[in-house]
């Protein structure tokens, strides 16, 4: 294992966390505020993927593409919320589950409709298509690093959203409390409808960021689903904090993991033993992680108040 | 006595079930012989996750992993008796005790685990543990990987039945789930099955009377999945392959759909629940190939709109010992 | 009547949430047979205190006693198994349950373990003889076969004291019985508990005053979780701090 190439990886870690962090951070609100379980979250980083790819074709520009495809899957969120999940509030969470699960198969089969099955690629273009020599030697893409300053930039614009802004208030207090915030005489209905946009939004971007890297493919969003709840898991419902910490965690040793993982069980196993377990094991190792924590911790590591 | 009409259809059900492969090869038409041994399979899956879903109230989201676990088991077992002439692991008998122990194992682990949470946490961790076991049989390189497995053979169980033949293999499914019927219907409403059902209802009240209700959960649980287990066992000799997919997080998704369908913590709703859907997905695509586009959203509404299921059609909702 | 042995006490409890105290160095007592009333103006941290004592809520600081032993870090149910039942403040039953099945399940909880799968529970004796004899106690033996949800409030609240009971209990944590009742309905409740007196300990945190005053032994008044009066009915009635702290609220 070279030095080097751990580097590498932990760069990689921490873009792919940051990614995680931009879905789990609208899902862990989602959850904590509504208390709605959304499946179809999946569904909006992979819409906002699509619309990156169709933007980004039509005005042949990746960031205007990009720049349109942003408000457009606010807007999705914004339709999505008032048409279908507005009336899952009051259900229990085995209603919720069902009828986002029914999201998930309506928005695959759409996109498989207006785009066809097969995988897109988007292309990016020649300024980010380069790399950067981060450290004598060693180049590092562009656009990876592109993707990690645009990561910590939006953790930061929440942070200040949910600590400095009245918005932020009412969304910290309904996180730890939804019928106190009613009781303040607020429109519940709005904030959610603005949460949920949010949520839209950053699933979305999430989706485009990774689209130049990954294919644009039907089913894109429910892979990272499943590891985004592995991190609002660790994190604990309704946490953001919880959340950027969780998903970079994840992050780290999922990539990190993989590419070393290999290297420590040769040491301890025979060749042949080796090389059949470590990728069974290495994508076993979030997964293990959020075991270990829930044995601990059975709320995560940033319980919201009074759960 | 006077039969309700719950009863009536819940004979005929069975009947016609029971007339399957005879009828299918009278009209030389084998293909219904497979469809319904699937769906016989399927539904000892769905009568499974019906006992801790519809009686316990755990929203298990990763049941298919335990079909993967009887399929990979069988599927195991039986490339080891192929390919390096193991003798024992092509004895049925072993093979389906060791689909026993290793669903049993895997659901005393992540059910311990998963038990300690509740509501959202426990739907979103048996998601994940769900998902861990697909990689895991993805990264089985030895066993196809990605691709699967397939069995040049099925399990014979020397003295008694060889699923090789295919109307043997109906029938032995056909036993199987009603013997798991019969094993729900004594549960719910045994000591145990009031326990669960309690812990259902109101677990805080649970424990104020004296019940710790985790354990309670987690035998359940175990059982439960040792039941899909089996199902699994026979869904690999039914297709004569495994792969990954069979435990895809989506086929969780359909196995609570099909409970749901069905009617949710009624004894016969999970059969009921599995032939209309599996009858839905063998006609609609030769309706419109974009079926899942209407399939989604009718999903939806018969979530929020028909809440009882098929099985409420059949008169009011009965108390679960009739 | 002996009076001597303590059955329930508290040492020094203590629990804050975040910046309130709701339990301050409570330290109280539970005599044998005896029925204790716990009173006290809203947000004084009774039923965190209930809490406490039947185990959901872990307390900061301090120490639980129960028949003799320290029971501070023992889950619910193990409590219930030393003879500790409580009743609930909101109606706290199996909805979907009838009256014999609510019943008999908290007898079940108490009649072995329930790790039987095969054997018909509502078919078995040992389990409903105990609980048809609690049913009629408290007055519910018409409802014996009728789905709890379709009682009454009043009869909601007789079965929470029948589940209580099945439970075979030495005492009864009930929190505040009468919630919601009409006068008849409280005076039937005032009935069925005088009834018990004799043969089990009770705690009472009640807001009904005339409840209060008809069935307790001894009161302790509580306030912002500390207790700053105990003694007879008559003792409390003139107690110049209690008037102030608490009837004070009271009267017009």
């Amino acid at each position: 294992m070279n030095w080097l190439l751990l580097f590498e990886q932990i760069l990689n870690g921490i873009q792919l966390g940051l990614l995680l962090f931009l879905l789990a951070a609208g899902l862990t609100l989602i959850f904590g505020i509504m208390d709605l379980v959304n499946l179809a979250h999946g569904s909006l980083y992979m819409m906002g993927a699509y619309f990156a790819y169709s933007f980004a074709g039509w005005t042949d520009s990746f960031v205007i593409g990009v720049l349109l495809a942003l408000p457009a899957t606010l807007l999705l969120g914004i339709v999505v919320e008032v048409v279908a999940l507005r009336t899952l509030y009051d259900r229990n969470h085995l209603d919720q589950v069902l009828a986002t699960f029914g999201l998930i198969l309506f928005f695959n089969e759409l996109v498989r409709i207006i785009w066809g099955p097969a995988g897109l690629d988007l292309p990016l273009p020649d300024f980010l298509n380069t790399s950067v020599e981060i450290l004598p030697g060693i180049p590092y893409p562009t656009y990876r690093l592109a993707v990690i300053a645009v990561g910590l930039l939006v953790a930061l614009f929440l942070y200040l959203l949910v600590a400095r802004t009245r918005i932020g208030m009412l969304i910290r207090a309904g996180a730890s409390n939804r019928e106190m915030v009613g009781a303040l005489g607020v429109d519940i209905k709005l904030l959610y409808t603005i949460v949920f946009g949010l949520g839209a939004a950053l699933a979305g971007l999430a989706g485009m960021m990774a689209a130049p890297i990954l294919t644009v493919e039907v089913g894109m969003g429910e892979r990272i689903l499943i590891d985004t709840f592995v991190v609002i898991v660790i994190g604990g419902i309704g946490s953001i904090r919880g959340a950027f910490l969780a998903a970079l965690i994840i992050g780290l040793i999922d990539t990190v993991g993989r590419s070393i993982l290999p290297d420590l069980l040769n040491l301890m196993l025979p060749q042949a033993a080796a090389s059949t377990a470590a990728p069974a094991l290495s994508s076993m190792l979030t997964y293990v992680l959020m075991a270990l924590v829930l044995a601990i911790r059975p709320a995560g590591l940033f319980p919201p108040r009074g759960a | 006595m006077t039969l309700s009409v719950r009863s009536v259809t819940v004979i005929l059900v069975l009947l016609g079930l029971a007339l399957v492969p005879p009828i299918a090869s009278w009209v030389d038409q084998g293909y219904y012989t497979v469809l319904f041994a699937r769906m016989l399979i399927m539904s000892i899956a769905a009568i499974a996750l019906n006992l801790i879903l519809g009686f316990g109230g755990m929203v298990s989201f990763g049941h298919a992993a335990f079909l993967g676990v009887g399929g990979y088991v069988a599927g195991i077992f039986i490339f080891h008796y192929f390919e390096d002439g193991a003798e024992w692991m092509g004895n049925g008998y072993v093979q389906l005790a060791a689909t026993i122990v290793a669903s049993a194992l895997v659901a005393l682990f992540i059910g311990a685990i998963c038990l300690r949470t509740r509501g959202v946490y426990f739907i979103m961790i048996t998601l994940a543990f769900g998902q861990m076991l697909f990689f895991v049989a993805v990264g089985l390189e030895i066993y196809g990987g990605d691709d699967g497995l397939s069995l040049y053979t099925r399990s014979e169980f020397p003295g008694l039945f060889d699923l090789n033949d295919r109307t043997t293999l109906y029938y032995v499914s056909y036993g199987t789930m009603l013997a798991c019927l019969l094993v729900s219907w004594r549960l719910i409403n045994s000591r145990f099955g009031m326990v669960l059902r309690g812990a259902r209802l109101n677990d805080r009240r649970m424990k104020a009377i004296g019940f710790p209700t985790y354990p309670y959960r987690l035998v359940a649980f175990v059982i439960s999945g040792v039941m899909t287990g089996i199902a699994g066992f026979l869904l690999a000799n039914q297709t004569d392959f495994v792969s990954p997919s069979m435990m895809h997080w989506t086929k969780s998704g359909d196995l609570i759909i099909i409970v749901v369908l069905g009617g949710m913590g009624t004894l016969f709703g999970p059969l009921f629940g599995t032939i209309a859907y599996l009858l839905l997905e063998d006609i609609l695509p030769s309706i419109t190939e974009s079926w899942q586009l209407f399939f989604g959203p009718m999903l939806i509404l018969v979530v929020l709109f028909a809440r009882g299921g098929i099985d409420s059609l059949l008169g009011p909702r009965s108390r679960p010992d009739d | 009547m002996t009076r001597s042995v303590p059955l329930l006490e508290t040492v020094s409890l203590m629990k804050r949430f975040g910046g309130l105290t709701a339990t301050d160095h409570l330290s109280l007592t539970v005599m044998e047979n005896e029925v204790h009333a716990i009173i006290g103006p809203n947000g004084a941290g009774k039923t965190t205190l209930i809490g406490q004592l039947t185990g959901e809520i872990r307390p900061d600081d301090g120490r639980v006693l129960f028949a003799g032993r320290d029971v501070t870090g023992l889950p619910v149910h193990r409590r219930s198994h030393l003879g500790l039942a409580r009743s609930f403040q909101i109606t706290n039953i199996f909805l979907d349950f009838t009256v014999l099945e609510n019943v008999s399940l908290a007898v079940q909880a108490h009649a072995g373990h329930s790790f039987r799968f095969f054997a018909d529970a509502r078919k078995e004796r040992r389990l409903i003889a105990p609980a048809e004899a609690v049913i009629e106690r408290v007055g519910l033996g018409r409802r014996r076969d009728d789905v709890a949800h379709s009682l009454s409030h009043g009869e909601q609240r007789q079965l929470e004291i029948a589940m209580a009971l099945a439970t075979d209990p030495v005492l009864l944590l009930l929190d505040e019985p009468m919630a919601g009742m009409g006068p008849d309905e409280s005076a039937r409740m005032v009935e069925i508990l005088s009834g018990l007196k004799d043969e089990l300990s009770i705690l009472l945190v009640e807001h009904d005053m005339d409840a209060v005053f008809a069935l307790a032994d001894r009161i302790t008044v509580l306030v912002y979780g500390a207790a700053i009066a105990s003694g007879t009915p008559d003792e409390i009635r003139s107690n110049d701090a209690v008037l102030d702290a608490y009837l004070g609220d009271e009267r017009p």
